[in-house]
């Protein structure tokens, strides 16, 4: 499924002394399939666009394209639930969303919404939450008594057995040790090749958005300032720095070593394996010669 | 979905009613909604109402922001006028028309107590709408300190009403990020019957409970741990100060209310 914002605004508390622009102009396509990355400064609007591309926000200004339904700024919109059953968010700290007696009963929550017959939802809670690295002895439980991480997979298990076409992730890791951040985007990952997902994904962490994404937007004050391949956005390190970002630990080194050494490898690599054949290559040739 | 909610927000704004001492603005509302009583003739509610405008004014508060939190209790108000309007049968008949039979105190009355629903919303809202939080409950303490030796326990009072001013922002975006996530997940909570609105209610309820029972313990472990032990010998850093513009709006309101006094049939 196809979205696609075209210069949308959103101003939260409109027509009140509290009245505060959030995005401006912010024009983005997710074709089906991609996986994007959205990265940006804390409160650049990220999280806003994000609400956006489900129809919990409907635009001030300019238009969403969900599929085939259109939302246009300053309309009502009908009928935004079949929308919200094609796109599933996992929002920052998801674990908050959490509620029922049991696990089970959590996740099946959203698929019973969406009107999927209870013996299905069973069916495909026992999935999600072998998706998320859980037992089903965790089943009868109550998401009360887990641990925080525990809480986030359980509630990310919530969204993914809604089996949304596009997947809509606000810092999903955020808070999880490094293991388990590796072991959430990795399978996040997975689901998006398996399943053709269109995956949206808002990081901070820059080795994320370099190892996983298709495509990158940067935003800043509301805007969108730049797109691009990983390759493209990583190879203008002093921009990044600019705004307030950084780029990935491989890309750094890279640059490090290009100084020290004197010499400037062909174009900006974004995993260890690349950058070290690159370097091996580079140093062999430089002896031969 | 809560933007539009105005009770208990502060607006800045540099007006004369935003710099007065809190404790004059709590002994004013507090006569103020004494005093309306006075009134109940045209004169008077004319004098109430000029008072009340003119209060509005001096306060710099834009009035299309103050009409749009209103909303809601104006239907409230005109609830409260239709009910006059139907249920006093004194005076003469005005208007007939099948059962229903409309009186000429019925009107009057109608009016009146609407007006007087209306002016009070209106001050009080004012009054947090001018001044912050913190100020109030500084203003609260300070005037029933006296109360301390009848062991009422004002500090603690006074504290527990900051604490839970100071929360209201933070449950209110609690509670849109709850509802956004439930309705994410399929929740209608604006439409469908009534007995799923309210069946709605329990997936954004927990949460919130959970929530701030969490905040709760947090809160007064982080108070231990700064040291927090009571209000004895517990020093401010605001202080209060009286100004001439206080005495003066004090003045104000009792020669109104004199007036009243003078004007009421
Ligand atoms: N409910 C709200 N009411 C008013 N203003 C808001 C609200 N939510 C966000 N904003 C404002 O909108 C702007 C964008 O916020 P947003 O949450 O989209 O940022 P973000 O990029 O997701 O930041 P972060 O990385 O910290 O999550 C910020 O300036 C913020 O103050
Ligand atoms: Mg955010």
């Amino acid at each position: 499924m196809d979205i696609s914002l075209q210069h949308v605004e959103y101003r939260y508390q409109a027509n009140t002394p509290f009245e505060s622009l959030a995005i401006e102009d912010v024009s983005i396509e997710i074709p089906t399939g991609i996986y994007m990355a959205i990265i940006g400064h804390t409160g650049s609007g990220k999280s806003t666009v994000l609400q956006h591309l489900n129809a919990l926000l409907q635009p001030s200004k300019g238009t969403v394209k969900i599929g085939e339904h259109e939302i246009k700024g300053g309309q009502k919109n009908k009928n935004l639930k079949k929308v919200r059953q094609r796109v599933g968010i996992v929002f920052q700290f998801p674990e908050h969303q959490l509620f029922e007696e049991t696990v089970e009963k959590d996740i099946i929550f959203g698929p019973l919404n969406f009107g999927v017959s209870e013996i299905e939802a069973k069916k495909r809670a026992r999935i999600a939450l072998k998706q998320v690295g859980l037992g089903e002895e965790i089943l009868e439980k109550s998401p009360f008594d887990l641990s925080g991480g525990q809480m986030r997979r359980v509630a990310i298990a919530g969204v993914l057995a809604m089996e949304p076409d596009v997947l809509v992730l606000d810092e999903p890791t955020a808070g999880l040790d490094p293991r388990g951040r590796k072991e959430v985007m990795d399978m996040f990952y997975a689901l998006h090749k398996d399943r053709n997902l269109s995956t949206i994904l808002v990081t901070h962490s820059m080795e994320d958005a370099a190892r996983y994404a298709d495509q990158i937007v940067i935003m800043q004050q509301g805007k969108v300032v730049k797109k691009g391949t990983p390759e493209e956005i990583f190879s203008a390190p002093t921009e990044l720095v600019q705004m307030g970002l950084d780029v990935p630990e491989v890309v750094r080194f890279q640059l490090k070593l290009e100084e020290k050494m004197g010499m400037k490898l062909e174009k900006i690599h974004l995993t260890i394996d690349e950058l070290s054949s690159a370097v091996t290559d580079q140093l062999s040739r430089g002896v031969r010669s | 979905m809560m933007e539009k909610m105005i009770f208990g927000r502060y607006v800045p704004a540099d007006s004369i009613i935003h710099k007065m001492d809190p404790r004059s603005k709590l002994m004013i509302i507090f006569l103020f909604v004494c005093i309306i009583f006075l009134a109940n003739n045209v004169v008077t509610y004319a004098l109430i109402g000029i008072y009340t405008f003119f209060m509005l004014g001096l306060s710099k508060v834009p009035v299309r922001f103050l009409y749009g939190g209103l909303k809601p209790v104006l239907w409230l108000v005109l609830f409260t006028l239709v009910l006059q309007l139907f249920f006093t049968k004194e005076g003469a008949l005005l208007f007939e028309w099948g059962p229903v039979k409309i009186y000429e105190e019925g009107v009057r009355m109608g009016i009146f107590i609407s007006l007087r629903f209306f002016f009070l919303i209106l001050m009080t809202s004012l009054l947090t709408l001018t001044t912050t939080p913190i100020e109030i409950t500084d203003g609260l303490e300070t005037l029933l300190h006296p109360l301390k030796k009848v062991r009422f326990p004002v500090h603690e009072m006074a504290l527990m009403m900051s604490i839970s001013l100071r929360f209201i922002p933070t449950l209110m975006q609690e509670t849109d990020k709850i509802m956004k996530a439930q309705i994410a997940r399929g929740v209608e909570f604006a439409s469908g019957p009534f007995k799923e609105r309210i069946k709605a209610v329990i997936p954004l309820l927990i949460p919130l409970f959970v929530s701030s029972f969490k905040r709760a313990e947090e809160l007064a472990i982080a108070m231990e741990a700064r040291g927090y032990r009571g209000g004895e010998g517990r020093t401010k850093y605001r202080q209060l100060s009286w100004q001439r513009a206080d005495s003066f709006q004090i003045g104000l309101l009792i020669l109104l209310t004199i007036l009243l006094y003078l004007l009421r049939s």
